[in-house]
Protein backbone atom coordinates (compact mmCIF):
# COMPACT_ATOMS: atom_id res chain seq x y z
CA UNK A 1 0.00 0.00 0.00
CA UNK A 2 0.96 3.34 -0.99
CA UNK A 3 1.73 5.81 2.43
CA UNK A 4 -0.69 8.70 2.70
CA UNK A 5 2.02 11.24 1.41
CA UNK A 6 2.65 8.81 -1.85
CA UNK A 7 -1.06 8.41 -2.32
CA UNK A 8 -1.53 11.96 -1.78
CA UNK A 9 1.79 13.91 -3.37
CA UNK A 10 1.46 11.80 -6.93
CA UNK A 11 -0.41 12.53 -10.00
CA UNK A 12 -0.94 9.47 -13.06
CA UNK A 13 -1.13 11.02 -16.31
CA UNK A 14 -2.56 8.82 -18.42
CA UNK A 15 -2.17 9.60 -22.69
CA UNK A 16 -6.19 8.10 -23.42
CA UNK A 17 -6.92 7.47 -27.01
CA UNK A 18 -9.32 4.83 -28.22
CA UNK A 19 -9.45 2.64 -24.92
CA UNK A 20 -12.77 2.51 -24.58
CA UNK A 21 -13.19 -1.32 -23.65
CA UNK A 22 -10.31 -1.24 -20.89
CA UNK A 23 -9.81 2.53 -19.60
CA UNK A 24 -12.65 2.18 -16.58
CA UNK A 25 -11.24 -0.66 -15.13
CA UNK A 26 -7.56 0.44 -15.25
CA UNK A 27 -8.56 3.76 -13.71
CA UNK A 28 -10.18 2.21 -11.01
CA UNK A 29 -7.86 -0.04 -10.39
CA UNK A 30 -4.84 2.49 -10.51
CA UNK A 31 -7.27 4.61 -8.20
CA UNK A 32 -7.12 2.22 -5.36
CA UNK A 33 -3.14 2.57 -5.05
CA UNK A 34 -3.14 6.23 -6.88
CA UNK A 35 -6.52 8.37 -6.10
CA UNK A 36 -5.09 11.09 -8.50
CA UNK A 37 -5.50 9.95 -12.01
CA UNK A 38 -5.32 12.49 -15.42
CA UNK A 39 -6.43 10.85 -18.45
CA UNK A 40 -5.62 13.09 -21.65
CA UNK A 41 -8.02 12.06 -24.23
CA UNK A 42 -6.13 12.38 -27.34
CA UNK A 43 -9.19 13.01 -29.31
CA UNK A 44 -11.09 9.59 -29.41
CA UNK A 45 -13.39 8.37 -30.94
CA UNK A 46 -14.95 6.18 -28.90
CA UNK A 47 -16.40 6.33 -25.52
CA UNK A 48 -13.21 6.82 -23.89
CA UNK A 49 -13.55 9.78 -21.87
CA UNK A 50 -16.53 8.27 -20.56
CA UNK A 51 -15.23 5.50 -19.02
CA UNK A 52 -12.81 7.16 -17.83
CA UNK A 53 -14.33 9.51 -16.17
CA UNK A 54 -16.78 6.34 -14.85
CA UNK A 55 -13.39 5.09 -13.59
CA UNK A 56 -12.80 8.22 -11.43
CA UNK A 57 -10.52 9.91 -13.19
CA UNK A 58 -9.58 13.70 -14.33
CA UNK A 59 -10.11 14.03 -17.91
CA UNK A 60 -8.30 16.75 -20.02
CA UNK A 61 -9.32 16.57 -23.84
CA UNK A 62 -7.08 17.81 -27.05
CA UNK A 63 -9.96 18.54 -29.03
CA UNK A 64 -7.63 16.92 -32.03
CA UNK A 65 -5.43 13.73 -31.97
CA UNK A 66 -1.83 15.29 -31.70
CA UNK A 67 0.18 11.66 -30.46
CA UNK A 68 0.98 10.04 -26.71
CA UNK A 69 3.93 12.19 -26.49
CA UNK A 70 1.74 15.90 -27.11
CA UNK A 71 -1.07 14.37 -24.40
CA UNK A 72 1.49 13.10 -22.02
CA UNK A 73 2.90 16.79 -22.21
CA UNK A 74 -0.95 18.01 -21.53
CA UNK A 75 -1.13 15.67 -18.71
CA UNK A 76 1.86 16.74 -17.14
CA UNK A 77 1.18 20.38 -17.71
CA UNK A 78 -1.79 19.69 -15.47
CA UNK A 79 -1.19 17.59 -13.27
CA UNK A 80 1.66 20.40 -12.20
CA UNK A 81 -1.47 22.48 -11.94
CA UNK A 82 -1.67 21.16 -8.40
CA UNK A 83 0.35 22.42 -6.21
CA UNK A 84 0.37 19.56 -3.89
CA UNK A 85 1.75 17.57 -6.86
CA UNK A 86 5.05 16.21 -5.81
CA UNK A 87 5.95 12.71 -7.79
CA UNK A 88 4.09 12.86 -11.59
CA UNK A 89 3.78 8.93 -12.49
CA UNK A 90 3.15 8.32 -16.87
CA UNK A 91 1.28 5.41 -16.83
CA UNK A 92 -0.63 3.40 -20.19
CA UNK A 93 -4.07 3.31 -20.61
CA UNK A 94 -4.52 -0.20 -21.95
CA UNK A 95 -3.47 -1.98 -18.98
CA UNK A 96 -0.11 -3.20 -19.50
CA UNK A 97 1.48 -1.52 -16.31
CA UNK A 98 0.88 -2.68 -12.80
CA UNK A 99 0.82 -0.23 -10.16
CA UNK A 100 3.30 -2.18 -7.75
CA UNK A 101 5.97 -1.20 -10.30
CA UNK A 102 4.45 2.01 -10.20
CA UNK A 103 4.54 2.52 -6.35
CA UNK A 104 8.12 0.93 -6.11
CA UNK A 105 9.06 3.91 -8.45
CA UNK A 106 7.76 6.56 -6.71
CA UNK A 107 9.12 5.18 -3.28
CA UNK A 108 12.63 5.40 -4.63
CA UNK A 109 11.98 8.87 -5.74
CA UNK A 110 10.68 9.40 -1.97
CA UNK A 111 13.74 7.95 -0.47
CA UNK A 112 16.76 8.66 -2.62
CA UNK A 113 18.39 11.67 -4.58
CA UNK A 114 16.94 10.69 -7.96
CA UNK A 115 14.96 12.80 -10.35
CA UNK A 116 13.32 10.44 -12.65
CA UNK A 117 12.79 6.60 -12.48
CA UNK A 118 12.23 4.63 -15.88
CA UNK A 119 10.46 1.01 -16.17
CA UNK A 120 12.80 -1.20 -17.54
CA UNK A 121 11.27 -5.06 -19.24
CA UNK A 122 14.94 -6.32 -19.57
CA UNK A 123 16.24 -6.03 -15.65
CA UNK A 124 14.57 -9.81 -15.29
CA UNK A 125 12.98 -11.94 -17.21
CA UNK A 126 9.43 -11.28 -16.01
CA UNK A 127 8.08 -9.99 -19.43
CA UNK A 128 8.30 -11.79 -22.49
CA UNK A 129 8.04 -10.16 -25.35
CA UNK A 130 8.08 -11.82 -29.02
CA UNK A 131 11.49 -12.15 -30.30
CA UNK A 132 11.02 -9.93 -33.55
CA UNK A 133 9.95 -7.25 -30.57
CA UNK A 134 13.18 -7.90 -28.20
CA UNK A 135 15.52 -7.12 -31.35
CA UNK A 136 14.05 -4.44 -32.38
CA UNK A 137 13.83 -2.86 -28.90
CA UNK A 138 17.64 -3.55 -27.99
CA UNK A 139 18.57 -2.36 -31.71
CA UNK A 140 16.49 1.27 -30.25
CA UNK A 141 18.53 0.32 -26.90
CA UNK A 142 21.61 1.13 -28.76
CA UNK A 143 20.80 3.87 -31.27
CA UNK A 144 19.80 5.77 -27.49
CA UNK A 145 23.26 5.21 -26.19
CA UNK A 146 24.87 6.35 -29.31
CA UNK A 147 22.68 9.47 -30.11
CA UNK A 148 22.18 10.80 -26.14
CA UNK A 149 24.90 8.66 -24.25
CA UNK A 150 22.34 7.70 -21.33
CA UNK A 151 22.73 3.96 -20.97
CA UNK A 152 19.24 2.66 -20.10
CA UNK A 153 18.30 -1.28 -20.88
CA UNK A 154 14.98 -0.32 -21.98
CA UNK A 155 14.00 2.30 -24.95
CA UNK A 156 10.71 2.45 -24.61
CA UNK A 157 9.02 1.93 -21.68
CA UNK A 158 6.07 4.13 -21.00
CA UNK A 159 6.50 3.52 -17.37
CA UNK A 160 7.87 6.51 -15.82
CA UNK A 161 8.28 8.23 -12.57
CA UNK A 162 9.70 11.87 -12.11
CA UNK A 163 9.53 14.55 -9.33
CA UNK A 164 7.75 17.25 -9.80
CA UNK A 165 10.79 19.65 -10.45
CA UNK A 166 11.46 17.10 -13.44
CA UNK A 167 8.34 17.42 -14.64
CA UNK A 168 8.14 20.93 -14.95
CA UNK A 169 11.68 20.84 -16.58
CA UNK A 170 10.99 18.48 -19.26
CA UNK A 171 9.72 19.85 -22.20
CA UNK A 172 8.12 16.64 -25.09
CA UNK A 173 7.64 18.36 -28.23
CA UNK A 174 7.94 14.76 -30.32
CA UNK A 175 4.46 14.82 -30.84
CA UNK A 176 3.91 10.95 -31.45
CA UNK A 177 6.13 8.30 -31.11
CA UNK A 178 9.41 9.36 -31.05
CA UNK A 179 8.95 11.46 -27.36
CA UNK A 180 10.27 8.54 -25.39
CA UNK A 181 13.78 8.69 -27.20
CA UNK A 182 13.14 12.54 -26.87
CA UNK A 183 12.91 12.15 -23.05
CA UNK A 184 15.76 10.60 -22.77
CA UNK A 185 18.13 12.80 -24.97
CA UNK A 186 16.57 15.91 -22.29
CA UNK A 187 18.02 13.04 -19.15
CA UNK A 188 20.97 13.75 -20.62
CA UNK A 189 20.68 17.80 -21.52
CA UNK A 190 19.49 18.18 -18.31
CA UNK A 191 21.42 16.43 -16.46
CA UNK A 192 18.71 14.67 -14.70
CA UNK A 193 19.78 11.56 -12.01
CA UNK A 194 18.31 8.54 -13.41
CA UNK A 195 17.56 4.92 -12.06
CA UNK A 196 15.96 2.08 -14.22
CA UNK A 197 13.46 0.00 -11.96
CA UNK A 198 12.54 -3.46 -13.39
CA UNK A 199 9.10 -3.29 -14.22
CA UNK A 200 6.93 -5.99 -15.60
CA UNK A 201 4.75 -5.60 -18.46
CA UNK A 202 1.68 -7.49 -18.93
CA UNK A 203 0.65 -8.51 -22.89
CA UNK A 204 -2.64 -9.13 -22.86
CA UNK A 205 -4.65 -10.12 -25.59
CA UNK A 206 -5.91 -6.84 -25.71
CA UNK A 207 -2.44 -5.00 -25.54
CA UNK A 208 -1.40 -7.16 -28.48
CA UNK A 209 -4.18 -6.22 -30.81
CA UNK A 210 -3.49 -2.25 -30.35
CA UNK A 211 -0.28 -2.05 -29.55
CA UNK A 212 2.67 -0.99 -30.98
CA UNK A 213 3.23 -2.42 -34.52
CA UNK A 214 6.54 -2.86 -35.04
CA UNK A 215 6.30 -0.20 -38.20
CA UNK A 216 6.06 2.31 -35.40
CA UNK A 217 10.28 1.71 -34.82
CA UNK A 218 10.15 2.93 -38.55
CA UNK A 219 8.03 5.96 -37.88
CA UNK A 220 10.23 6.33 -34.40
CA UNK A 221 13.10 6.52 -36.43
CA UNK A 222 11.81 9.17 -38.88
CA UNK A 223 10.58 10.91 -36.18
CA UNK A 224 14.36 11.27 -34.72
CA UNK A 225 16.11 11.73 -38.03
CA UNK A 226 14.03 14.98 -39.27
CA UNK A 227 12.91 16.58 -36.36
CA UNK B 1 34.82 20.43 -71.74
CA UNK B 2 35.85 19.73 -68.66
CA UNK B 3 36.12 23.49 -67.29
CA UNK B 4 32.46 24.10 -67.81
CA UNK B 5 31.30 20.91 -66.33
CA UNK B 6 33.03 22.18 -62.98
CA UNK B 7 30.96 24.70 -63.80
CA UNK B 8 27.76 23.81 -63.67
CA UNK B 9 28.66 21.53 -60.68
CA UNK B 10 29.88 24.41 -58.72
CA UNK B 11 26.56 26.49 -59.39
CA UNK B 12 24.31 23.08 -58.43
CA UNK B 13 26.01 22.71 -55.39
CA UNK B 14 25.96 26.57 -54.47
CA UNK B 15 21.85 26.28 -55.89
CA UNK B 16 21.32 23.56 -53.22
CA UNK B 17 23.31 24.80 -50.09
CA UNK B 18 22.75 28.10 -50.07
CA UNK B 19 18.90 27.61 -49.23
CA UNK B 20 19.43 24.41 -47.08
CA UNK B 21 21.59 27.79 -45.00
CA UNK B 22 18.68 29.98 -45.59
CA UNK B 23 16.33 27.52 -44.03
CA UNK B 24 18.76 26.81 -41.32
CA UNK B 25 19.38 30.08 -40.52
CA UNK B 26 16.80 31.98 -38.35
CA UNK B 27 16.04 34.80 -40.55
CA UNK B 28 14.06 37.59 -39.20
CA UNK B 29 10.61 37.97 -40.41
CA UNK B 30 10.63 40.74 -42.85
CA UNK B 31 13.51 39.94 -44.47
CA UNK B 32 13.26 36.03 -45.13
CA UNK B 33 9.88 37.03 -46.53
CA UNK B 34 11.35 39.48 -48.94
CA UNK B 35 14.00 37.37 -50.04
CA UNK B 36 11.29 34.59 -50.78
CA UNK B 37 9.59 36.98 -52.76
CA UNK B 38 12.22 38.18 -54.71
CA UNK B 39 13.38 34.82 -55.42
CA UNK B 40 9.98 33.61 -56.93
CA UNK B 41 9.16 36.94 -58.56
CA UNK B 42 13.00 36.43 -60.31
CA UNK B 43 12.23 32.98 -61.12
CA UNK B 44 8.96 33.80 -62.90
CA UNK B 45 10.68 36.39 -65.03
CA UNK B 46 13.32 34.38 -66.20
CA UNK B 47 10.41 31.98 -67.07
CA UNK B 48 9.45 33.92 -69.30
CA UNK B 49 12.40 35.26 -70.93
CA UNK B 50 12.93 31.63 -71.50
CA UNK B 51 9.88 31.12 -73.00
CA UNK B 52 10.09 34.08 -75.13
CA UNK B 53 14.32 33.53 -76.46
CA UNK B 54 13.67 29.48 -76.09
CA UNK B 55 17.71 29.77 -78.32
CA UNK B 56 18.72 31.39 -74.99
CA UNK B 57 18.44 28.63 -72.81
CA UNK B 58 20.34 26.52 -75.28
CA UNK B 59 23.34 29.38 -75.42
CA UNK B 60 23.49 29.72 -71.71
CA UNK B 61 23.27 25.95 -71.18
CA UNK B 62 26.53 25.11 -73.39
CA UNK B 63 28.33 28.22 -71.89
CA UNK B 64 27.93 26.28 -68.75
CA UNK B 65 28.66 23.03 -70.16
CA UNK B 66 25.35 21.37 -69.91
CA UNK B 67 24.40 20.71 -73.22
CA UNK B 68 21.03 21.14 -73.49
CA UNK B 69 18.90 24.30 -72.90
CA UNK B 70 16.34 21.46 -71.53
CA UNK B 71 18.90 20.13 -68.73
CA UNK B 72 19.64 23.44 -67.29
CA UNK B 73 15.76 23.83 -66.81
CA UNK B 74 15.55 20.47 -65.09
CA UNK B 75 18.80 21.60 -62.95
CA UNK B 76 16.91 24.72 -62.03
CA UNK B 77 14.00 23.23 -61.38
CA UNK B 78 15.46 21.14 -59.32
CA UNK B 79 16.85 23.55 -57.08
CA UNK B 80 13.39 25.17 -56.49
CA UNK B 81 12.04 21.82 -55.98
CA UNK B 82 14.01 20.78 -53.53
CA UNK B 83 14.56 24.27 -51.29
CA UNK B 84 10.56 24.75 -51.70
CA UNK B 85 10.47 20.97 -49.40
CA UNK B 86 12.73 22.12 -47.31
CA UNK B 87 10.93 25.62 -46.56
CA UNK B 88 7.85 24.03 -46.76
CA UNK B 89 8.38 21.52 -43.95
CA UNK B 90 10.23 23.54 -41.43
CA UNK B 91 7.27 25.93 -41.59
CA UNK B 92 4.80 22.46 -41.47
CA UNK B 93 6.85 22.03 -38.35
CA UNK B 94 6.39 25.03 -36.95
CA UNK B 95 2.45 24.98 -37.42
CA UNK B 96 2.42 22.19 -35.46
CA UNK B 97 4.54 22.74 -32.48
CA UNK B 98 1.90 25.85 -32.52
CA UNK B 99 -1.46 24.04 -33.03
CA UNK B 100 -0.05 21.72 -30.15
CA UNK B 101 0.63 24.53 -27.78
CA UNK B 102 -2.78 25.86 -28.89
CA UNK B 103 -4.48 22.34 -27.96
CA UNK B 104 -3.25 22.38 -25.12
CA UNK B 105 -3.47 25.37 -23.70
CA UNK B 106 -7.27 24.54 -24.64
CA UNK B 107 -7.49 21.28 -23.03
CA UNK B 108 -6.63 22.63 -19.94
CA UNK B 109 -8.17 25.84 -20.00
CA UNK B 110 -11.43 23.36 -20.59
CA UNK B 111 -10.81 20.69 -17.94
CA UNK B 112 -11.85 21.12 -14.14
CA UNK B 113 -8.88 22.32 -12.36
CA UNK B 114 -6.91 19.48 -10.41
CA UNK B 115 -8.82 18.87 -7.32
CA UNK B 116 -6.28 16.27 -5.92
CA UNK B 117 -8.24 13.28 -3.11
CA UNK B 118 -7.14 13.73 0.46
CA UNK B 119 -6.71 9.75 1.45
CA UNK B 120 -8.71 9.08 4.65
CA UNK B 121 -6.43 7.56 6.96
Amino acid sequence: MATPEIARGTWLVVPLYNEGPVIRSVVEHARRTFPNVVCVDDGSSDDSVAEAKAGGAHVVRHAINLGQGAALQTGIRYALLDPGARWIVTFDADGQHRTEDALRMVERLAAEPLDIVIGSRFLDDRTKPGLLKRVVLRAAVIFQRITSGVRLTDAHNGLRAMTRETASRIRITQNRMAHASELVDQIASLELRFAEEPVHVIYTEYSRSKGQSLWNSVNILSELLFK
Amino acid sequence: MDTGKILIQIILIIGLAVPAVIILLPTKGARGLAIRRLTMLGILLGGIVAVMFPSLTDAIARTLGVGRGADLVLYGFLIVFVSYTLSTSAHLRRVDRQISELTRELAVARAEPPTAVTPDR
